[in-house]
């Protein structure tokens, strides 16, 4: 064969892997290796967006229709049958500004709570970091999100809402989603492993967390009492923040948002820890 | 290059039965007990060790740097598992594993395909998926499209491909990858016998670079070609680590006891009665060498050689053939004219029974052998498995399999006379028979 292969099998720095039943740390993740492994998620995220909208007649018009109707719905029977009120900014872009992190939210656990399952054949044959296929649908679905910004941002402009500096700020509270969206993917895609009745429980839970999230109505709705509690799930900040960024509503509640803050690393390292305990027996039970 | 590349230590793999279908009461109660044991209480999973199984105990080995290991043993023999846990698919039980070097698994072609995308995407996919760089990829992609072959269709979704075409590519991805330690399952049983050939030559040329391969095959020839070592699984225990000559015989002998050549130089251990004693069956070929290996278009001979102790009695020996899978495939009582009917006097006899080339199907055959005397009917002995061969299937097209080189079902694999004329008769007076009804 060729030289050039044959040297770089000699150049490459030779690596050791150990393989034994001792568990190492449960918090001692292999970041070093899921960085050699980038590509394979880029490579997945890439799999899963290509085949998202092959074979549809509209393809990615769908990302601007779903959160589209989505609206013009929330509008039709909160904003105008329910009279919800909306801290007196137009529904439309009250409900708009919710739904895009929250549609990505609830995209993102629905695949990775499911992805290690629907990706069974690659768990079983082939080894790469377990952490990658969650993570892959984690990451997927803000590409879809970020495309239709561009709806949310056309709305804004219809309405007249002035964008300002605040508008940076968006990354941290998307981020926010991510990890929150992570730790959730972690725990739920490693117990469908074993027992598939969660698969099927993932989409109440969706709707359920979507009513416990201002989306369709305003923070401010919250008796005072439950504020504390409310606080708790991640994506009251979330949204709440959009508006803020958005809208230009009050700021969130500097302690709620730090409850939030606090609840995220809950959930992150809890997902990361489950599922770090689970891991081993993937291949085996799936 | 004598570096150790992997060293495997007192490895062992349980398997709980049926663990999915388990009765667990509720999954309340489970998420109860898991919670407990993820805090070290509870009592984890030693505890029910009832329904277990192991599917590997104890195996230790190691390999040096640019060995060509073949791992070969029965279905359930701990292959798979022993694949599954070097390439870190599965954890061990028990035990430890120290690899050096970057490792490569093909335990399936084409794993990660995905029929929506095209061959170009699903070559991306692939080979990142099976560990290699997309700058790597690139850099193989058109040898790689070469080998397979479907330049034309690179940019048609793979769900439009022939599956002929869908597992060139899949393989031509793998073939490509540069691993120090590649991990190859069955995979070379796909195809048609020219890609075959293809893959195999390819297989050679990635040992010639001096790199680490397992290599998993119920094809003894390809191990044999291949490999400078072997390794015989059974029932999950390291039965026999060698040179392949050596393994791939016991491994065909044992299990059943049986091999090519069996005698019985021990008057008291031999199978025998008052009017007669057996002293070897032998599996022979045309030539008149005692072989295990028989190729599928030659005939094989069973020898049965005893003597007879008492005089003025008619003997008839007689054989059972079965397969691997104990499916007997029929009895042959001894038809030789000359000897029919024919009293034998005491001394040593020699019966061979031919069996046909172009008959039996590829695989373990198992012999039984018996001997009687007729008039008065009186059974001497029967010894059950007494030799065991293989017969080797070919690719050169002249037996029974022709060019199909897909798995050939079936308890035998006659070569059977085919003839074939084209109907020449007045296509007219066939319409004219049922024209005017």
């Amino acid at each position: 064969m060729d030289m050039a292969q044959s040297e770089s099998i000699i150049n490459s720095p030779t690596q050791k892997i150990i393989i034994e039943e001792k568990r190492s740390g449960l918090l001692r993740v292999d970041w070093a290796e899921l960085w050699e492994y980038r590509e394979l998620l880029y490579t997945l995220v890439e799999r899963e967006i290509k085949v998202r909208y092959k074979q549809t007649a509209i393809g990615v018009s769908w990302v601007l229709l779903q959160p589209l109707i989505a609206m013009l719905i929330f509008t039709a029977i909160f904003g105008r049958m329910a009279k919800m009120p909306s801290d007196g900014i137009w529904y439309p872009a009250f409900i708009l500004t919710a739904l895009l992190p929250w549609g990505y939210f609830s995209q993102a656990i629905t695949r990775s709570g499911t992805s290690l399952v629907s990706s069974a054949n690659l768990v079983t044959k082939v080894y790469f970091p377990r952490m990658l296929l969650p993570l892959s649908a984690i990451v997927s679905p803000l590409i879809d999100s970020l495309l239709s910004m561009g709806l949310l941002f056309g709305l804004l402009m219809y309405a007249g809402i002035p964008l300002t500096w605040k508008v940076i700020t968006l990354p941290a509270f998307i981020l926010i989603a991510m990890l929150t969206a992570t730790g959730v993917g972690l725990f739920v895609s490693a117990t469908n492993v074993k027992y598939r009745d969660v698969g099927h429980a993932i989409p109440f839970v969706v709707q359920i967390w979507m009513f416990v999230s201002p989306i369709v109505y305003p923070v401010s709705l919250v008796p005072e009492r439950w504020k504390l509690l409310y606080s708790l799930n991640p994506m009251v900040g979330v949204i709440d923040g959009f508006r803020w960024a958005l809208l230009g509503k009050s700021a969130p509640d500097p302690f709620m948002m730090g409850l939030s803050l606090i609840m995220v690393l809950v959930v992150l390292i809890g997902g990361i820890v489950y599922f770090r305990q689970m891991e081993r027996e993937f291949a085996d039970i799936i | 290059m004598s570096e150790i590349a992997v060293q495997v230590d007192n490895l062992s793999k349980r398997y709980t039965i049926g663990a999915r279908r388990e009765k667990y009461a509720t999954l309340r109660d489970r998420l109860v007990s898991g919670a407990s044991r993820l805090f070290g209480r509870g009592t984890g999973p030693e505890a029910d060790a009832t329904n277990a199984m192991w599917a590997l105990k104890d195996v230790s080995f190691s390999v040096k740097q640019g060995e060509v290991v073949g791992i070969i043993g029965r279905n359930g023999a701990g292959k798979s598992t022993l694949l599954k846990l070097l390439s870190r698919i599965t954890a061990p039980t028990h035990g430890r594993i120290e690899i050096t070097g970057r490792v490569s698994s093909l335990l399936e072609v084409g794993t990660g395909f995905h029929a929506e995308l095209t061959g170009r995407e699903n070559v991306y996919l692939n080979g990142t998926i099976l560990g290699m760089k997309r700058a790597e990829v690139t850099e193989k992609f058109d040898e790689i499209v070469a080998f397979a072959g479907v330049e034309q269709f690179i940019d048609t979704p793979v769900k439009r491909y022939s599956s002929g075409m869908y597992l060139r590519l899949a393989f031509a991805v793998a073939a490509h990858l540069q691993p120090e330690i590649l991990i190859v399952d069955e995979v070379l049983a796909v195809g048609d016998a020219d890609f075959q050939k293809k893959c195999l030559g390819k297989m050679e040329g990635v040992a010639d670079q001096g790199r680490t391969i397992f290599f998993v095959s119920h094809n003894m020839q390809a191990i044999t070609r291949l490999c400078k070592r072997v390794i015989y699984l059974e029932d999950g225990q390291l039965r026999h680590d060698g040179s392949p000559h050596d393994v791939v015989k016991t491994y065909l002998h044992s299990g059943l006891g049986t091999m090519a050549v069996r005698e019985w130089l021990d008057p008291v251990k031999a199978p025998s009665s008052r009017a007669a004693r057996l002293w070897a069956v032998r599996v022979r070929n045309e030539e008149g060498q005692y072989t295990d290996q028989i190729d599928i278009r030659k005939p094989v001979g069973i020898e049965i050689e005893y003597e007879v102790l008492q005089p003025g009695r008619k003997f008839r020996g007689a054989i059972d053939v079965c397969n691997e899978e104990a499916v007997l495939l029929f009895v042959a009582l001894e038809a030789d004219p000359e000897w029919r009917g024919r009293i034998r006097p005491p001394g040593r006899y020699r019966s061979i029974a031919w069996i046909p080339g172009n008959y039996l199907a590829e695989g373990t055959m198992i012999v039984n052998v018996s001997l009687d005397t007729v008039e008065p009917l009186d059974y001497l002995f029967k010894v059950r498995q007494a030799v065991a061969f293989h017969v080797v299937d070919t690719t050169d097209g002249d037996s029974a399999r022709g060019n199909y080189a897909g798995s050939f079902p079936g308890v035998v694999r006659p070569l059977l006379k085919w003839t074939n004329e084209q109907d020449l008769s007045n296509t007219q007076e066939r319409q004219s028979v049922s024209g005017p009804t």
